[in-house]
């Protein structure tokens, strides 16, 4: 316990005090800034008409303010946080020569990986946490309302579905920067990993559910098959843990969303009249449902992450350490 | 006589890939010894020591360490074992004593405690006007002073350096080998020293092993090496005169 801490401590003292930091959270802010300013501003104009949100406080975060929403730009450049956190924080040591010195103290091996993924956490928490009070903050001065204590709750959720994910991608940098000796390479290898599996597997979705099952839209094509294909997409998409996260927000993040699977959505969608009553009529899906909804997802992006760090943990117990 | 055996290797062996870098070694060292280790370049002198702490698998044997073995027990191996790696690494952004504090915060030294060795040591090390010195600016010697103060700090029974003097000043290697052989002296602490250096190993060591193409094919006192060799006579040989002689015969 006590190396564990000695390690935590340390490396949460390099990540605040770090040029890296400083700019990533420099980034974050400036996005997270437009955004919520964006989406106050609009959501300003919608509660001032008639038809008012039901959950004004989380359309801060949901809609599309300039370009992304808040939920989107986390989903698709939170996991640069993670990579940028992680990818040399084993084989940097390794480089300097601090890694035999550090596994040679009376400390348990993994130690060493737990406290730097400990304090990778945390900072990720941190950066989080600021930004999600920041825009709370702005909420309340631009639009004027008070979250609902379920608001507050599923915001909470939002967050420590963000820790999750973004945490795998730590995780998957760690792992590399174990596996690799150079600093570069493993660099490379997790921005290469990152955007293979944020944006290549929906388009390799794409094209194996069109030839599985075809669908020709000059044509009438079976039900069957349409539904067929969908299902191939939806069951593909899900090997990026994007999606993951995507889906795992949606409904949490956007109560009147009450299902997730594209099939139910499109097939909702094939008829005008019930998608007009369902977004008039219908109520939001209650905090317990939501969960129920989003639960496989979260358990799938907290798998994922648990199993990405548990290999970085056997192949690190493992190693020859020289340097 | 089993405790007094602070080292002992059974037929320890390390395969890289086809290479053998450590071929069936089998010696020991008794408490209270400093034994000089000795061998050219790529012998396996570090891979030894490496297998020793644990950070390395033998491919075969095995070693005990304080009767322990580093595979099983490596962090009470650690405890007792204080190890000066050859190429000793730093925290660019560290200052000298906050290194030396973080090396004793791993080793659960209390706060007070430490800051009181750490003093020592940087007064001992001749470093004491770097002490707020940023590391990455530190010069070669300096860093090697350094890391010895970091091994130091934790009290060990048994030191393993990997050349301890390089980089060195004459004076700073003298030193050294004198802080060496009093704390061999002072606190019983057995010492295992890999180094090219032969005068220095020769001044300080009670033995000596050479290790070529990780086989040692020479272990014992310098004394009883050069009888080995060249016969029981007047002449008193150096360490170096024995180490070639045995060099050259491989
Ligand atoms: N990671 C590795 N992979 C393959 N072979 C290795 C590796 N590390 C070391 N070796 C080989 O093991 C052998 C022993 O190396 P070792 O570092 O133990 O030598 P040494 O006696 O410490 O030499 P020196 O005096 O130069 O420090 C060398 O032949 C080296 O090439
Ligand atoms: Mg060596």
């Amino acid at each position: 316990m006590q190396g564990l801490y000695a390690v935590f401590s340390k490396e949460l003292r390099d990540h605040f005090s770090s040029y890296r930091f400083v700019i990533l959270f420099a980034l974050i802010a400036m996005v997270s800034f437009i955004t919520s300013y964006m989406a106050g501003v609009h959501m300003k104009g919608n509660l001032e008409a008639l038809a008012k949100t039901r959950f004004p406080f989380l359309t801060l975060f949901s809609t599309p303010g300039a370009v992304l929403s808040m939920v989107q730009f986390v989903a698709f450049f939170g996991p640069l946080i993670g990579l940028v956190l992680g990818f040399d924080s084993i084989n940097r040591e390794r480089a300097d020569g601090t890694l035999v010195k550090l596994v040679s103290q009376p400390i348990y091996r993994d130690a060493v990986i737990n406290g730097k993924f400990l304090a990778g956490v945390t900072t990720i928490s941190i950066i989080l946490l600021s930004i999600v009070l920041v825009i709370s903050g702005f909420g309340l001065a631009l639009v004027g309302t008070v979250p609902e204590v379920e608001e507050v709750w599923r915001i909470f959720i939002f967050l420590v579905i963000s820790i999750f994910y973004i945490s795998f991608w730590l995780g998957v940098a760690i792992l590399f920067s174990i596996s690799l000796k150079s600093i570069a390479t493993s660099a490379l290898a997790s921005a290469a990993l990152w955007i293979f599996l944020s944006f290549f597997v929906s388009l390799g979705a794409d094209v194996l559910a069109n030839t599985v099952a075809p669908v020709d839209n000059s044509k009438e094509t079976e039900p069957a098959t349409i539904i067929k294909n969908l299902k191939i997409k939806e069951m593909v998409s899900l090997c990026s843990p994007m999606v993951l996260y995507t889906d795992a927000t949606a409904t949490i993040m956007d109560p009147m969303r009450n299902t997730i699977s594209i099939v139910s959505i499109v097939q909702r969608e094939r008829r005008p009249m019930e998608k007009l009553l369902s977004s008039r009529f219908q109520n939001p899906l209650s905090l317990g449902q939501s969960l129920i909804v989003v639960f496989p997802y979260m358990i799938a992006l907290i798998a994922i992450t648990f199993i990405c760090f548990a290999i970085s943990y056997l192949i690190f117990m493992l190693q020859e350490i020289r340097t | 006589m089993e405790a007094d055996r602070v080292i002992e290797t059974v037929s320890l062996t390390k395969n890289y890939d086809h290479h053998r870098a450590v071929n069936s070694l089998s010696f020991e060292i008794k408490e209270g010894e400093i034994f000089g280790f000795l061998g050219p370049n790529g012998a396996g002198k570090t891979t030894t020591l490496l297998m020793l702490l644990g950070l390395s698998r033998p491919s075969a044997g095995y070693s005990r360490v304080c009767g322990l073995d580093p595979l099983r027990k490596a962090r009470e191996v650690k405890r007792l074992v204080g190890y000066l790696p050859e190429n000793v690494g730093f925290y660019a952004d560290l200052n000298a004593v906050e290194s030396l504090e973080y090396v004793a915060t791993l080793n659960g030294i209390k706060r007070a405690e430490a800051s009181a060795k750490i003093h020592e040591l940087l007064e001992v090390m001749g470093l004491s006007q770097d002490a707020h010195k940023k590391v990455g600016a530190f010069s070669r010697g300096m860093r090697q002073r350094l890391g010895v103060a970091e091994v130091l700090i934790k009290d060990p029974r048994v030191l393993f350096l990997d050349e301890p003097t390089i980089g060195l000043d004459p004076d700073g290697a003298l030193r050294l080998i004198d802080l060496i052989q009093s704390l061999n002296r002072d606190k019983n602490i057995t010492v295992l020293i890999a180094s090219h250096n032969l005068y220095q190993v020769q001044k300080i060591s009670h033995r000596v092993g050479i290790m070529i193409d990780g086989k040692m094919v020479a272990e014992g006192s310098v004394q009883s090496l050069a009888e080995a060799k060249f016969g029981v006579g007047e002449k008193e040989y150096s360490l170096e005169e024995v180490y070639m002689k045995y060099f050259r015969e491989v």
